[in-house]
This record gives structure tokens, sequence and C-alpha cells, in this order.
């Protein structure tokens, strides 16, 4: 099996590693890079547990090679907070966003890419942005609404 | 098993390797990448760097769409206001970033959304490292071993209220299409010039509903018109069953969404 390097800026750090062919990203953060925030849910993309931001766009990582990121910016849970937990976490916390935790990690990424294209949604921006996305717990509302939460200011209130 | 997977640098490159044996072209994953996953991929998988594929040109009444444009790239895009309808429609945000124009050509049914909608505009494809073009619809009747797409030239509709699409799915906001129908009905001096209807989800691939473009070919777009067209709305069509709905349910309704799209473009 022939390994290719690969090199990309994961969360702010330049980052390389070997990738094996047909390797996906996903695999490759986790088990290659040790950034175990991003889960495994289906590997057909269909429940978006896998969610990252590629060059700021949600990607689904199962799905992306992993040698196609070479030069690319990825952005995983794992940056999203610093000293205190970012707005957006601290929001799922405050509307119980969050029961198992198992998809939060990929809402949150597609929460933060609305966000930075669209600072000020609608309810019906937020659900079309989390559409991508399944959680088995919540029904949803709860996770709506920390989004919202975040926009319109309230996120600590 | 062990993978290989090659990268060239042209499109005409990698539709050479692609011709040379038993391979997949993988562009944005969403459909490959699933395969690979499951270990349902072939041992080769076939990839490009070309740049070419990314672009989108004008070209007067045409617009050439590189087959490695993203369907959120198409959402995003001036130039192709008049497919934003169907391209919003397309999976979630995730997929859309990754799912390309090409890819979706080539999604098994129930998918391929975007593809009703450049079948019924008349859109062509030019074939990596072949001249000319060839008619969307041929290729979508053979897909298998077709050869990796290069280019999808799809005439912009002059009068926007002349293309209608409607995408049908039991789970919002984004599910899978129980049927997809497209419609282009330019019309002269009030009668429908050149009808093309297309369907998604009532196929293997999407296809063109002869007997509807038939009905409503010369004829004014009123109740009476679209009563006959939604008359013969599966005439000819023999859908399939698939988790999302079974081949009966399929024919049942397709009339029902037919007349709503087709009065939604009567009224407009």
């Amino acid at each position: 099996m022939v390994m290719k390097p690969v090199a990309l800026t994961l969360n702010g750090s330049f980052r390389a590693a070997f990738t094996a062919p047909g390797q996906n990203l996903l695999d490759l953060l986790r088990r290659g890079l040790g950034d175990l925030t991003p889960k495994y849910g289906c590997g057909q993309g269909g429940c978006g547990a896998c969610t990252v931001l590629v060059d700021g766009e949600p990607h689904l990582a199962c799905l992306v090679l992993a040698e196609a990121v070479d030069g690319r910016n990825v952005e995983t849970v794992a940056g999203m907070s610093g000293a205190t937990p970012h707005p957006l976490q601290e929001a799922f916390m405050a509307h119980f966003a969050a029961q198992c935790g198992y998809c939060t990690p990929g809402f949150l990424m597609a929460a933060k890419a609305l966000l930075a294209r669209n600072p000020r949604p609608t309810r019906e921006d937020v659900v079309e942005a989390i559409s991508g996305n399944l959680c088995r717990c919540t029904g949803y509302e709860p996770i709506i609404e920390a989004i919202l939460s975040v926009a319109h200011g309230s996120a600590r209130a | 098993m062990s993978l290989v997977v090659e990268t060239y640098p042209t499109a005409a490159e990698a539709a050479r390797a692609l011709a040379s044996g038993e391979a997949l072209y993988l562009a944005g994953g969403t459909l490959v990448m699933r395969a690979v996953n499951a270990g349902e991929a072939p041992r080769r998988i076939v990839r490009t760097t070309d740049r070419s594929l990314r672009e989108i040109a004008l070209a007067g009444e045409t617009v050439r769409i590189g087959a490695g444009v993203t369907i959120a790239e198409v959402v995003a895009s001036r130039e192709l206001a008049f497919l934003h309808v169907p391209a919003q429609q397309v999976g979630g945000p995730q997929l859309r970033a990754m799912g390309t124009v090409g890819g979706n050509l080539f999604a098994p049914h129930p998918y391929g959304d975007l593809a009703v909608a450049l079948l019924a505009l008349g859109a062509r494809v030019t074939m990596a490292g072949q001249g000319g073009t060839r008619p969307l619809s041929d290729l979508l009747r053979d897909r298998a071993r077709a050869g990796l797409v290069a280019q999808i030239d799809c005439p912009r509709p002059r009068d926007r209220r002349a293309f209608g699409f409607l995408k049908v799915s039991r789970v919002h906001p984004r599910g899978a299409s129980v049927i997809a129908i497209a419609a282009y009905l330019p019309r002269e001096g009030g009668r429908i010039r050149g009808a093309r209807v297309a369907y998604g989800g009532m196929g293997p691939a999407p296809l063109q509903a002869a007997a509807v473009e038939r009905a409503l070919e010369g004829q004014a777009l009123d109740h009476a018109t679209i009563a006959r067209a939604v008359e013969v709305a599966t005439q000819g069509i023999d859908p399939p069953t698939c988790p999302i709905a079974s081949a009966w349910y399929r024919r049942e309704v397709a009339g029902v969404h037919l007349r709503r799209l087709l009065q939604s473009m009567e009224r407009s």
C-alpha cells in the first residue's frame, strides 16, 4: 500500500500526516491526527455527525477523501473554544440542546458555518442550515433555539 | 482489498485512465466515498485536479457549467439563478458544498434532482477528451461506462417564468424525492413551443415525459391543456419501488404533482 503525505491547517495549526489510499478525512482526523471531536455515525453522508469545515464550508468528513484536503484549512469543534467555551457551546448548554451529545459536534460546526455566512438568520435559515444533521434525542427544537439565541444576542441571558 | 487512487492534472488524462479498465471517477465524494466506505468500490479510483472543471462561463444564451462546480456554487452563482430552486433542494448544506453538477448526472435513483432540471432545459454535455457535445438525455439513458463529463451546456430560459420545478419528498426540509418534476414551457403568441417535461424518481435515471410533452406542445397553458397533460402523466413510464415510495404510489401521485406544477406556471 502506497501512503501519501498530506499537509493541512487544522484549527489554525499546520499539521502533516500520511494517508492510506481511499482513507476518508474523518478517519485521518481521528486516528491520524488524534482529533476525536468529529464523530462517526453512518459513513454514508446521512447523519452529519462528522461535519467539519473545509475552507469555511461544512463538509461531511466521512465522505471527503483525506488526500484531497492537502493544503486546505480544516476546522473542528476542538478548535472552537479558547479559555472559555464558544458562545454556541454556551448556548447549547443553556438550552439543553445536547442529550446524548453524539450529534452535537456536527450541529456546532453546521451552526458555526451558518453564523459566519449569515449572522442574523431567521428560524427558517437555521432549520435549513441543520437539515443535513440528525439528532435522535432532542427533537431539534432546543438546538434551533440555541442557535437563534446566539444570532440574536441573548445567549448569555 | 487495497485501493488505488489515481490523481491526474487534466480531465482528458483522467478520462483516458477511466476508460482503460474498471474504475470509478471521484468528484465531490458524496456518492463514490460512500461506496469506498462500504467496501463496494472497484479497486481503482480516478480523480483530477483540473481547475477548468470548476468554471462557470456564459456563452450567448447558453451557460457552460464545469462538471466539478458544486451544487453550493450553483446556488451562489448569479448566472445560474434559473437553477437556484432545484439546486437549493438538493441534500443539506454539507452535501451541496461537496456534491457536483457532474456527479448529480450520475446519481442513482432517487437522487439527481438537478439533473432533472437540466434535462428539462435541454442541456448538452461535453465528454472530457472528446470534441463536440451530446444531449444530456442520451447520457442519462445509459450512464454506465459513459466516460467523464467535463462540461454541461445549459440554455438559459429567455423567460424565467417558462421554467418550473417541483420536488416532492416525505421528509422535510430535505428528503429524497418521491418525485421531482421540471417543466420548460416557452410560449410564442400564447402557445407552448418546444415543451420539455422531465421526471426524477420515476425511473432508474431522470427521464422525459414524452406523452406529457406531446399533450402540451402547441397549446395554450390553460385548464383544459393541463387536464389533458395530467391524464397522460405516467403514460409510458414505469416508476420503481424503493424505500421512499412504491411504484403504485408514485403512479398515483405523479398526476397530482404535475397538475400543481403546471397550475403554478399557468398563474405566473
